[in-house]
C-alpha cells in the first residue's frame, strides 16, 4: 500500500474514532507540556533564560544530572543485561517456566514503597542480611545497602528488572525457533546460534527496552528519598524538581527543571534508537509461516 | 564431520513421544534402511506418519529414544547438529530474515571456518547452480516463495554435505513452480552425487524423484522399495490405499489355485494375484481406477456391470464413477466415452486386482 494510494482516499469517517484519544493526548500531555515550557521561560526574576541559567550555575542542581545518569544508567544496563540470558534460557516452554515467570514477575505488582520498606528491614544495618551474614561468621563488618547510592540502585533493579524481563521476553519468544535450528544443522554451536542469529535480530528490541527502562529510572523519586542520602549521593533530578516546586513554590524553576530532565532523556533515546537503525528491523521469521 | 561416505546406516530409530495422559506413543519406530551414497531417498505418508520426526532424527534436532545412526563406521546419533554436517532444507525455509542472500548461503562456510577468500568463490558457484545470481545481496524478504526456497537449497548444498535432508520443501510453492523445482532438485541431486532424503506426502513426487521410497504409517514402514515396485506391487493395502487404489471391495475367498484367487460378492467375481498370505474367509482386492478397463474381459471374466453415475472430464482422459446394481462405487479412469445414466461394462486383468487380507 503506497502513500499517494493512501492520500487519494475519500475521506474516512471512521477516522473520527481516534478523536477521543487524540482530545486526552492534547489535555493531559501536549497542554502541560506547553504549558511547563513557556512556564519555565517566564521566571519570577530575571530574563527569559534566567531559569535555565540559574540551574546550570548553581552547585547544587546542575549536579543532579550526573546523579540521576549515575544511577539510571547503570541500573538499566544491569537490568537489560541480566533479563537478556534469563529470557533467553526461558524461551523454551517447560513445566517450570511458568512458575519462575511469576516468581521474576512478582515485583512489577509491588509498589516502590512497598519495595523501599521491604528493603529498609532486609539491608538495613540490623536487618535479617546483616544478621545472617554475621550469624554464619561470613563477614562481621557493618553492612550499609540502604539510605546510600546502594539501595537506591538495588531497588531500581528490583523494580526494573520484570519490566525488561517480561519485554525481552516476548522479544525472544516472537523469533521463530526454527532459525536456530537451521543455523544448528548449518554447523553453528549454541554461542554462535546466539550471537549470529538470536542477538541481531533481538538487536532492535533491545535498543527499545533499553529506552523504556531507561527513561523509567531516569525519573526515580520515592526510592531515592526512602532508600537514598536525598541531601546528598542521591539527590536526584527530580527531587531538585520537587524542592524547586514544593519547597521554594517557584514553580518556573521547577518547571525549567522539569524541561532539562525531558531534555536529558530525549538525548540518550535518540542516541540508543538511533544506533538501533544500524540492525535489521523486519520480520523475524524465516520465509513463508 | 566427513565430507564423504559410501553408506548412512539407521538400525532400529525410534522416537517416542509423551502423549495424552502421560502415555507415551512411538512417532517413529524402528525404522532401519541402509542409504548408499548417491541415492535419492522418499519418505512418503500422510501427515502424522513420523516421515518428518526420522527426518529430525537423523539431522540430530530430535535425540533419538532408539536404535543408533552410522555414517560408515562413525556412530552419529549421539551428536548435535552442528558436529553431523548435514545440509537440511526446512518446509518453511528457514532463512535469516537479516541476512543477505549471499551471506545465508555462506553462513555454513562461515560456521565451518573457511577461508574469506574460498566463501565467495563457492558462494557464486552456488547461486549459479540454483540459477539466483545477481540477486546475492536481497534480503529474503524481497524474494518470491520459489527464489526463498532455491537460496535454502544452496546454503544446504554449498557446505557439500554428505547427505541433503529436505523436508516438503515444495509444500509452499504453487503447481507449475513446484514442477520445476521438483526437476531442479533431481538435477542438483544428480550433479552434486551425494545422498538425498526427501520427506513429503505427495506420491507423484515421491515417484518423480527418488531411487527409492520409504512408505511409512502411523511411524511404522510399510515398504521400502522402488517407485516402481510400490506403484506396480504395494506391500500392503495401506501402501496400496496410499498410491492410489481407490477400488477397495471386501469380498468372500472362493477358491484359491497358486497365487491365483477367486472372490465373490453381490454383484461381482473377480479373480485377482495374491499378494499377502490370506487368513480367514474375506479378503480385501484393490485396483487402481486406470487398471478397470472398459468393455468386457476375455470370456467375460472379471467383468463388473454398473451405470454411469458421475463423469469428471480430465483433458486426456476421464473419472468415470460407476454404480453396480448391488449398488457398489467403481472408480474408473479411461480414454473411452461415457454418458451419465449409460449401463457399461467394465474390466480387471487378473494380475492387476490385487488381494490382500480384511484389514
Amino acid at each position: 500500500m503506497s502513500a499517494t494510494a493512501l492520500a487519494r482516499a475519500p475521506f474516512d469517517r471512521a477516522l473520527w474514532l481516534v478523536a477521543p484519544a487524540t482530545l486526552f493526548m492534547l489535555a493531559l500531555f501536549i497542554y502541560p507540556f506547553v504549558y511547563g515550557l513557556a512556564l519555565s521561560f517566564t521566571p519570577t526574576q530575571g530574563g527569559a533564560l534566567e531559569n535555565y541559567r540559574k540551574f546550570f550555575t548553581t552547585d547544587n542542581l546542575w549536579p543532579t544530572i550526573w546523579t540521576t545518569l549515575r544511577l539510571a544508567l547503570p541500573a538499566t544496563l544491569i537490568n537489560v543485561g541480566l533479563a537478556l540470558p534469563i529470557a533467553f534460557m526461558m524461551r523454551i516452554k517447560t513445566r517450570y517456566q511458568r512458575w519462575l515467570t511469576t516468581i521474576l514477575v512478582v515485583p512489577i505488582t509491588l509498589g516502590t514503597v512497598l519495595i523501599a520498606e521491604g528493603m529498609l528491614t532486609y539491608f538495613g544495618p540490623k536487618g535479617w542480611l546483616a544478621q545472617l551474614l554475621q550469624l554464619l561468621h561470613l563477614y562481621d563488618g557493618s553492612i550499609r545497602l540502604t539510605h546510600n547510592y546502594w539501595g537506591v540502585l538495588i531497588s531500581l533493579i528490583i523494580s526494573g528488572f520484570p519490566f525488561a524481563f517480561l519485554l525481552i521476553l516476548s522479544y525472544i519468544t516472537g523469533i521463530d525457533p526454527v532459525l536456530a535450528r537451521a543455523a544448528a544443522t548449518l554447523g553453528a554451536d549454541p554461542k554462535a546460534q546466539f550471537r549470529h542469529i538470536y542477538l541481531p535480530l533481538l538487536a532492535p528490541g533491545l535498543a527499545m527496552c533499553f529506552c523504556l527502562a531507561f527513561v523509567q529510572a531516569f525519573s526515580v523519586f520515592p526510592s531515592a528519598v526512602l532508600l537514598g542520602a536525598p541531601a546528598g549521593p542521591t539527590r536526584v533530578i527530580s527531587i531538585a524538581a520537587y524542592e524547586a516546586a514544593f519547597e521554594q513554590y517557584d514553580y518556573s524553576l521547577a518547571s525549567a527543571i522539569a524541561m532539562i530532565m525531558g531534555f536529558v532523556q530525549l538525548i540518550i533515546v535518540a542516541v540508543v534508537l538511533g544506533l538501533r537503525g544500524l540492525f535489521y528491523r523486519g520480520p523475524v521469521v524465516g520465509g513463508k509461516g | 564431520m566427513k565430507h564423504d561416505f559410501s553408506e548412512l546406516k539407521l538400525e532400529g530409530v525410534t522416537r517416542r513421544f509423551a502423549g495424552a495422559g502421560g502415555q507415551a506413543f512411538a512417532a517413529l519406530n524402528e525404522l532401519t534402511i541402509t542409504i548408499r551414497r548417491g541415492e535419492f531417498i522418499a519418505l512418503l505418508g500422510p501427515s502424522g506418519c513420523g516421515k518428518s520426526t526420522a527426518l529430525n532424527c537423523i539431522a540430530g534436532l530430535l535425540p533419538l529414544s532408539g536404535g543408533t545412526i552410522h555414517l560408515d563406521e562413525v556412530r552419529i546419533d549421539t551428536l548435535p547438529p552442528e558436529r553431523r554436517g548435514f545440509g537440511m532444507v526446512f518446509q518453511n525455509y528457514a532463512l535469516f530474515p537479516h541476512m543477505s542472500v549471499a551471506r545465508n548461503i555462506g553462513f555454513g562456510l562461515r560456521m565451518r571456518g573457511v577461508a574469506a577468500s574460498q566463501i565467495g568463490p563457492r558462494v557464486d558457484k552456488a547461486l549459479k547452480l540454483v540459477q539466483l545470481v545477481g540477486q546475492e545481496h536481497k534480503l529474503p524478504g524481497q524474494l518470491s516463495g520459489g527464489q526463498q526456497q532455491r537460496v535454502a537449497i544452496a546454503r544446504a548444498i554449498v557446505i557439500e554435505p554428505p547427505l541433503v535432508l529436505m523436508d516438503e520443501p515444495l509444500s509452499n510453492l504453487d503447481a507449475k513452480l513446484r514442477l520445476e523445482t521438483r526437476a531442479e532438485i533431481r538435477r542438483i541431486h544428480r550433479e552434486l552425487g551425494r545422498s538425498t532424503i526427501y520427506v513429503t506426502h505427495d506420491q507423484d513426487e515421491a515417484l518423480s524423484l527418488a531411487d527409492r521410497i520409504v512408505v511409512m504409517k502411523d511411524g511404522v514402514v510399510q515398504q521400502i522399495a522402488t517407485p516402481l515396485e510400490v506403484y506396480a506391487q504395494p506391500a500392503n493395502l495401506h501402501v496400496a490405499r496410499f498410491m492410489g487404489y481407490r477400488n477397495v471391495f471386501e469380498l468372500d475367498v472362493e477358491g484359491e489355485e497358486g497365487d491365483r484367487v477367486r472372490l465373490g460378492g453381490p454383484g461381482m467375481r473377480l479373480t485377482g494375484t495374491r499378494k499377502l498370505p490370506l487368513s480367514g474367509r474375506q479378503a480385501t482386492v484393490a485396483i487402481r481406477p486406470e487398471e478397470v478397463l472398459l468393455g468386457e474381459g476375455p470370456g467375460g471374466q472379471n467383468t463388473i456391470e454398473g451405470k454411469v453415475d458421475n463423469v469428471e472430464y480430465c483433458g486426456r482422459d476421464s473419472l468415470i464413477d460407476l454404480v453396480t446394481a448391488s449398488g457398489t462405487l467403481v472408480h474408473v479412469r479411461s480414454a473411452g466415452v461415457a454418458q451419465r445414466g449409460d449401463t457399461v461394462r467394465v474390466h480387471v486383468p487378473v494380475e492387476r486386482a490385487l488381494i490382500y487380507p480384511r484389514d
